[in-house]
């Protein structure tokens, strides 16, 4: 099964993983904030990802890391 | 087994860049290139003037700050001090295609074996969103708030079509980080200007579109629309030289 791990304190939000993810499941947290006020980008349904790692590829601060 | 990590190229400190701007992007292309080359340890890297300014900052290998402009001439004592070191320049547009426009053409002209990454994004964006030479017609910036007018101020700089005209360059491609095709291929080509330049041929030049979402004033999303429908239309992308294509 393939994971991802956001590195949800360097999340700026802006939310370019959002758009290229082919599963749709990612999607900007509407209760966290990081300590930099952002809304960090989150996985709702983890077992639907299959590891294809566009959303690391779009991440422009390398806050994605993906295993499988 | 990792399929996606942070690179060894980059280091730990956080980007200063603003939510959803692509520079983040090309810092990563770059960085993982000069990692999968194993050159990392042996490059010099010349920061620009603009928002690229702490690129310093950013890439995990030697750096050199150049005053506005003279990212290319820096470069070129580098490497000529020292051949057998690895440079390259990370030059916004603001910096190379407006008060650097005459080191980037003479290194080009006299075949500088260094490597120039180019960030276009059509606008001045450390100085808060002022008309660049690259910046498209009609578009609104600060200075232009009406839309860049040709007849007052004219055209844009097409740096690639330029710089493709002079024999010393070797190398000239201009590709975007809008999605994950182009992001790829924008990869490829800058892996390709450093292989380039490993292997003696000469001066290479990489022209990578990229956004400005603070500057064009709109959301991350929306500025990735703008770069599709409106700068690929003015900025082809494609390869517009290639010296040594033949000889394969």
């Amino acid at each position: 099964m393939a994971t991802v791990t956001f590195n949800e304190e360097r999340c700026k939000g802006c939310g370019l993983c959002v758009n290229v993810c082919p599963k749709k499941i990612i999607s900007l947290s509407k209760e966290k904030i990081n300590a930099k006020g952002y809304h960090p980008a989150e996985v709702i349904e983890k077992e639907k990802c299959i590891g294809c790692a566009f959303c690391a590829t779009m991440c422009p601060d390398t806050v994605i890391k993906v295993e499988k | 087994m990792v399929v996606f990590d942070k690179t060894k190229g980059l280091t730990d400190n956080e980007l200063h860049y603003c939510p959803g701007c692509t520079h983040g992007i090309i810092h990563r292309l770059v960085a993982e290139s000069l990692e999968e080359l194993g050159v990392l340890d042996k490059t010099v890297g010349v920061a620009s003037v603009g928002c690229s300014v702490f690129s310093y900052n950013y890439f995990n290998c030697d750096m050199i700050q150049a005053a506005h402009g003279r990212a290319p001439a820096v470069a070129t004592g580098a490497k000529r001090a020292n051949p057998d070191n690895i440079v390259f320049t990370y030059q916004g547009d603001g910096d190379l295609a407006a008060i650097g426009t005459a080191e980037t053409v003479h290194s080009a002209a006299r075949g500088e074996n260094i490597t120039v990454i180019f960030v276009n994004n059509a606008i001045y964006g450390m100085t808060g969103g002022q008309m660049a030479p690259t910046t498209l017609p009609k578009q609104v910036t600060q200075t232009s708030p009406y839309g860049r007018d040709v007849t007052v101020v004219g055209y844009p700089v097409k740096v690639a079509e330029m710089l493709s005209q002079v024999d010393g360059a070797t190398y000239i491609e201009r590709v975007a980080v809008n999605d994950v095709k182009n992001i790829k291929n924008a990869k490829r080509a800058i892996k390709k200007a450093f292989q380039n330049q490993i292997e003696g041929k000469g001066f290479s030049l990489i022209e990578v579109l990229s956004t400005c979402p603070t500057n064009w004033g709109v959301s991350p999303e929306k500025a990735i629309e703008w770069l599709n429908e409106n700068m690929q239309t003015y900025y082809p992308l494609g390869v517009y030289k290639d010296k040594f294509k033949e000889e394969k």
